[in-house]
């Protein structure tokens, strides 16, 4: 019961009171773009949701069995206890991130080949969104164990995934706004994202 | 009433294209249209013939909002007569106490007059600062623009200052509002162009700006240059249990029912209905906000809906935490009908949360929009320690949400009547 509290508490914290998005401002580039229409969104919210979900859990693998110090004291080696490799972290990070992204890609081009073709290059680009990369080192950063860290790599993603929605379907509500020609596109986008953040800090400063 | 009329046709001519102050029409045609109905017709293609146009709607709901400003006067002078009074001043400080010594009154909270005018002498500034630094904004952007100047100002100038403290410095408010006006409303076009409810953004960021003026225990009570006096302290009850040390927790709803003397508000729910407690000028009255709710309801106004659902949102939430209970944390044992007459909770669903521009379209949608505000006041009260009153946030929270609310009933009606028709898409 109490492990179920706390994952439960995890979970919130996750989606809500440190979204990736409007608390920690992470993943700017595709939230901005790729907001245009609540469909695709929903499209990229799901395929951050996915990515989150699979990198963070084995980003945590990756951290505990071969980068952490005297990670690699599993082995049985002697000499290999007691190496730092955590250096190594960011590559390791990034390459997994890379690669779960191509395998994905090819699941939606195989099976999904309208959302393939509407998140268009922003899909490969999910490889370098901060947000995803971000919830990695979030992972370390706060000792997350494996089922933490499954656990915190949903969360986030679903949380990101909330954001983008939201933000696609305020855009198209404002298809009936008459914003100044020198804020049109991104400018007005921006301040949009700033007033949510606003109603966002609602869950600033909640315990769980 | 001819000759008036007269004098706008003769200064027609000035205002219109190649006249001497065209860049000024929209200052003239608000003139114009606020003293007689516009010849106008819609440009657009969709032509819809209702009496009830913007102006009518708008100026209903200023209409509606009567009992909460004459509340809004009446209580914040009671409250600073009750300190005055305790503290054996007759006279309040500074140019109020001027003109209170000039009129001949005195700070006697059982005298109704001196409580209005003490009242209005706090709120009727700080009203006029919201609405010329607004109006000021909202001038320009229109004459730069070219934009109508309309009533949905009056409505945003109107609210604003009700969810204001009466102590709040004006040059403050002036800057709230300017933020609202420019920000949440006039780069998205104007009224009626905005997601967000433009009231609140301007409280809102005041409230993360000068957190010092507007919240706490020292704002609610208008008492300039007196301490307050001891065995007053001028809490509001959600201030007062959110406060509360956890080892006296158990004390509970006590420490807002008991009197002053054992540690408690000496508040009762029916001061709290009545709304002669300490808080926001506007806010405190649930009667007024209800009054104003039936007026908003039988001219269909205001949505039904979502005052329904807010309500119902929040009684369940508070139910529930309510019968869960915590050793640690006082808020949790207010009972549902109290969370339903303190703090901003009336005033927010009956005015806020049914804006009908930031608030959902659809009907199925209003339920979930208002259920999901409500839900979320309780929860920013309950549990979250940062922030003792949820109402606020809670209602922008909605208004982010409530265009993707919309999408999805929208797509389950399609869906719907697509399966009906029998049509493949």
């Amino acid at each position: 019961m109490d492990q179920l509290e706390h994952f439960l508490s995890l979970l919130l914290k996750a989606v809500f009171v440190e979204n990736l998005a409007l608390a920690f401002f992470l993943g700017m580039c595709t939230f901005l773009a790729v907001s245009k229409n609540v469909k695709t969104a929903l499209g990229l919210g799901v395929a951050v949701i996915v990515i989150q979900t699979i990198t963070v859990p084995a980003n945590n693998l990756i951290y505990t069995y071969l980068l952490k110090k005297d990670a690699l004291g599993w082995t049985g080696i002697s000499s290999l206890s007691g190496i730092d490799l955590e250096f190594l972290g960011l590559i390791s990070y990034i390459g997994v991130i890379a690669a779960m992204v191509q395998i994905l890609e090819l699941i939606l081009d195989r099976f999904f080949p309208p959302l393939y073709n509407a998140l268009g290059i922003f899909l490969p680009l999910i490889t370098v969104n901060c947000a995803i990369l971000g919830g990695s080192l979030f992972m370390v950063e706060r000792d997350y164990n494996f089922a933490d860290s499954c656990v915190f790599g949903f969360g986030s993603g679903l949380g990101w995934a909330f954001a983008i929605a939201a933000l696609a379907g305020i855009r198209e509500k404002m298809k009936y706004s008459d914003v100044p020609d020198g804020l049109k596109g991104l400018g007005i986008t921006f301040i949009t994202v700033g007033l949510m953040s606003l109603a966002f800090m609602s869950f600033s400063g909640i315990q769980l | 009433m001819k000759p008036l009329r007269q004098l706008l046709d003769k200064m027609h001519p000035l205002f219109t294209k190649g006249g001497k102050l065209e860049p000024f029409y929209p200052l003239y045609e608000a003139g114009d249209t606020f003293l007689y109905t516009p010849g106008e017709i819609t440009h657009g293609p969709s032509h819809v013939r209702d009496a009830l146009d913007l102006k009518r709607m708008m100026i209903t709901v200023v209409a509606a909002l009567g009992p909460c400003i004459l509340m809004a006067m009446w209580n914040t002078g009671y409250q600073a007569n009750l300190v005055l009074d305790a503290g054996g001043v007759s006279v309040p400080e500074g140019w109020r106490g001027a003109v209170f010594s000039a009129i001949g009154l005195t700070a006697n909270p059982d005298n109704h007059l001196a409580n209005l005018l003490l009242g209005a002498l706090y709120f009727v500034p700080l009203f006029l600062v919201s609405n010329i630094a607004g109006g000021l904004c909202e001038v320009i952007f229109s004459c730069i623009r070219n934009h109508e100047i309309n009533e949905g100002f009056l409505v945003t100038g109107m609210l604003y200052p009700l969810t204001l403290p009466p102590t709040l410095p004006w040059w403050q408010a002036a800057i709230g509002i300017m933020f609202a006006v420019i920000l949440a409303k006039e780069v998205f076009g104007g009224t009626g162009k905005n997601f967000i409810n433009i009231a609140l953004t301007g409280r809102a960021f005041l409230y993360f700006a000068y957190p010092s003026q507007i919240s706490g225990d020292r704002v609610w009570v208008a008492a300039d240059g007196y301490k307050l006096v001891d065995g007053y302290t001028g809490a509001t009850s959600l201030g007062q249990l959110g406060s509360l040390d956890p080892a006296n927790a158990s004390m509970g709803m006590n420490a807002v029912t008991n009197s002053v003397a054992e540690g408690g508000l000496g508040m009762s729910w029916m001061d709290a209905f009545l709304g002669i407690i300490p808080g926001s000028m506007g806010e405190t009255s649930a009667l007024a906000c209800l009054i104003g709710a039936v007026i908003l309801i039988a001219t269909g106004i205001g949505s039904w809906r979502v005052m329904a659902a807010v309500v119902l949102g929040a009684l369940v939430t508070s139910g529930l935490l309510f019968a869960a209970g915590s050793d640690g944390n006082a808020v949790f044992a207010m009972p549902p009908h109290w969370h339903l007459v303190v703090g901003g909770f009336a005033f927010g669903t009956v005015f806020m949360a049914t804006d009908p521009v930031s608030a959902a379209f659809s009907n199925g949608g209003k339920w979930v929009y208002g259920f999901l505000i409500g839900f979320m006041t309780i929860l920013i009260r309950v549990i979250n320690p940062a922030f003792p009153e949820g109402i606020m946030l809670a209602i922008l929270f909605g208004n982010v949400f409530a265009p993707l609310i919309d999408y999805f009933f929208v797509q389950a009606n399609i869906k719907r009547r697509l399966a009906r028709t029998h049509v493949t898409a």
